[in-house]
């Protein structure tokens, strides 16, 4: 399917001592991040979509149709809106076994191309051999597993997700994480999903939205949102810029491999995937340097040109420049000192120097 | 041993109770699952009103019924107007009697169980299409099965041990209104101790084999943890 839906949300709440003002276009495909801490609203904004909580003022058009609209009286209550929600806590029905769990929204809709998908996303998920268990016999990442098909199995226009990894320990992420990313490839609806986690965001990532005190800061195209010198996170200490480039040449003899961007290329150790494999590449800023001329003799392999779009100050000693390399925004975090001394300022053409990088698939 | 008007009262008993258990469910399903949801200003004086019968004594609360239920008061009135007569001293308004007196014994606990429930599988059931309705029998239904279980149990054996509410609203006719307890008073009144032992052996038999079913369905299926 190729075919582009948008999604538009737009909400205002007011509880007294926590508000929530969006407006917000996201596209229709690919993965939308909501980020924020805890009291930025993003569960409150996700809710809203999903109608479990209504904002008095609110309008919203998913796939071509309004789910609200607060100036004509239209809200379309929950059971009616063909959505897929995962929740933080796993929400299965502990009465009911992983099969009947399952089936309880496939039994609701009118369409029987469930069964189809509905194995096809257990074999996806690696639960097929769960299905006779009750819910209280399964561990943490396998009901969030099932939560997940269970959403799914109804052929949803959207997905919604909860911080579907919060109420998981590390082990347990780093096992779902994977199939999240494999849905990432295979689903063609929109999936919104909420996190605070910043790993999360960068595997998972297509856009971000930046949430904080009930407000979007930021939104757009994951590089280019992570690279606004506007949002606190260009300062943080991880701050970083994922990149989604394609594998391009192997070079066997130094094991490494080659990966292509809009603009230019990267070296990586050895990726063991097929040319054209799409990958996802983490730079922190802590890791870009930046020179005015081209260094003739360095270790570093990724020399790339690149053009100054913007200087911030960072924390303490340092300084936040803002680069594009060709189509790719990166960011660099640099001392002030090193800053003044190369006289640096928006519109130059340097080089930028990356020291590491690390590959999230 | 028991003698015919014995096993009489012990009929009449089972009936009132069955009869009072089912229209308490009835009444007491919609009215506990509003009361573990409502945020009403009314929440309170409902369940203190829903709690009245457990501390008013039953004599108090048969008189007030005697009272409103004769030929002179509103509701004796409405069902004379209905062409029902009036109620005390009969089979339905014993009935109706039992049920005000054993409507606690039902409510509390389908409101303990509806309300740790909770949101969450509601709000699961939702996403997955299911309208309120169908979320109430598909979910709240079997997730509160042991309130339901434990509603029934107490509503109808605490229906079985009433006294004071039938003498005032049902009085002593025998096969209309007499029931057990009744009859046990009867036996004692009339210095007939062996009778009363056999009746009133029965009933401690009953009340015993009560709690017991109850005590072990609960420890199978508890009525906290509807979601794992």
């Amino acid at each position: 399917m190729t075919h582009m839906t948008n999604i538009q949300a737009h909400f205002q709440l007011d509880y007294g001592d926590f508000k929530l003002d969006v407006d917000l276009q996201l596209p229709g495909t690919g993965i939308t991040v909501l980020f924020g801490h805890s009291g930025s609203g993003k569960t409150t904004l996700l809710r809203c979509i999903a109608g479990l909580q209504h904002a008095p003022q609110g309008f919203l058009e998913i796939n071509g149709r309004i789910w609200q609209d607060s100036k004509r009286g239209l809200f379309l209550p929950t059971h009616k809106r063909p959505l897929g929600y995962v929740f933080q806590e796993t929400n299965l029905f502990s009465h009911l076994t992983v099969w009947d769990n399952l089936h309880y929204g496939l039994k609701r809709i009118k369409q029987n191309s469930g069964t189809v998908k509905l194995m096809q996303t257990l074999e996806l998920l690696g639960i097929g051999h769960l299905i006779e268990r009750m819910p209280g016999h399964l561990s943490g990442g396998e009901r969030q597993r099932v939560a997940i098909a269970r959403a799914l199995a109804l052929n949803p226009e959207i997905l919604l997700m909860d911080e579907p990894l919060a109420s998981l320990d590390f082990k347990r992420k780093q096992e779902i994480l994977p199939f999240l990313s494999r849905l990432h490839q295979q689903l063609d609806i929109p999936v919104l999903y909420v996190t605070h986690s910043q790993q999360e965001v960068a595997q998972l990532a297509d856009t971000l939205v930046i949430l904080e005190d009930g407000q979007a800061l930021a939104s757009g195209p994951l590089s280019e949102t992570q690279s606004r010198l506007d949002v606190p996170l260009a300062q943080d200490r991880e701050a970083a810029t994922v990149w989604q480039v394609t594998v391009a040449e192997h070079e066997a003899d130094y094991h490494l491999t080659r990966v292509a961007f809009a603009g230019g290329s990267l070296s990586l150790p050895a990726v063991h995937a097929p040319i054209d494999t799409p990958l996802r590449v983490q730079i922190y800023a802590r890791d870009v340097s930046i020179a005015l001329e081209a260094p003739t003799a360095t270790s570093i392999l990724n020399v790339l040109p690149a053009t100054i779009t913007g200087i911030a100050d960072g924390r303490d000693s340092q300084t936040v420049v803002q680069v594009k390399v060709g189509n790719q925004s990166l960011l660099s975090h640099i001392t002030r000192k090193s800053a003044l001394l190369l006289g640096l300022q928006i519109g130059m053409a340097v080089y930028v120097q990356i020291k590491g990088t690390s590959i999230l698939n | 041993m028991l003698t015919s008007s014995d096993l009489g009262a012990l009929f009449l008993t089972f009936k009132v109770a069955s009869i009072a258990t089912l229209l308490m469910l009835l009444l007491g399903t919609p009215l506990a699952w509003w009361l573990a949801r409502t945020r009403s200003a009314w929440k309170g004086i409902i369940n203190a009103v829903v709690a009245l019968p457990l501390v008013l004594p039953p004599t108090v609360l048969g008189f007030y019924l005697l009272v409103l239920m004769g030929p002179a008061r509103a509701v004796g009135k409405f069902t004379t107007w209905l062409g029902l007569g009036t109620l005390p001293f009969t089979f339905p308004g014993l009935v109706i009697a039992s049920v005000l007196y054993s409507i606690p014994f039902v409510v509390q606990p389908l409101q303990t169980s509806f309300t740790m429930i909770g949101e969450q599988p509601l709000e699961a059931a939702a996403t997955l299409r299911a309208s309120p309705l169908d979320t109430f029998f598909s979910v709240v239904v079997p997730l509160a099965k042991p309130g339901f279980l434990t509603a029934a149990i107490l509503g109808f054996a605490h229906t079985v041990g009433e006294f004071g509410v039938v003498l005032m609203v049902g009085g002593n006719i025998p096969d209309k209104t007499r029931v057990v307890s009744v009859q046990i008073y009867n036996h004692v009144e009339a210095l007939e101790y062996s009778e009363a032992h056999w009746l009133a052996g029965c009933l401690l038999l009953f009340s015993i084999s009560v709690l017991l079913v109850l005590y072990t369905a609960l420890k199978t299926h508890p009525v906290a943890h509807p979601l794992k």
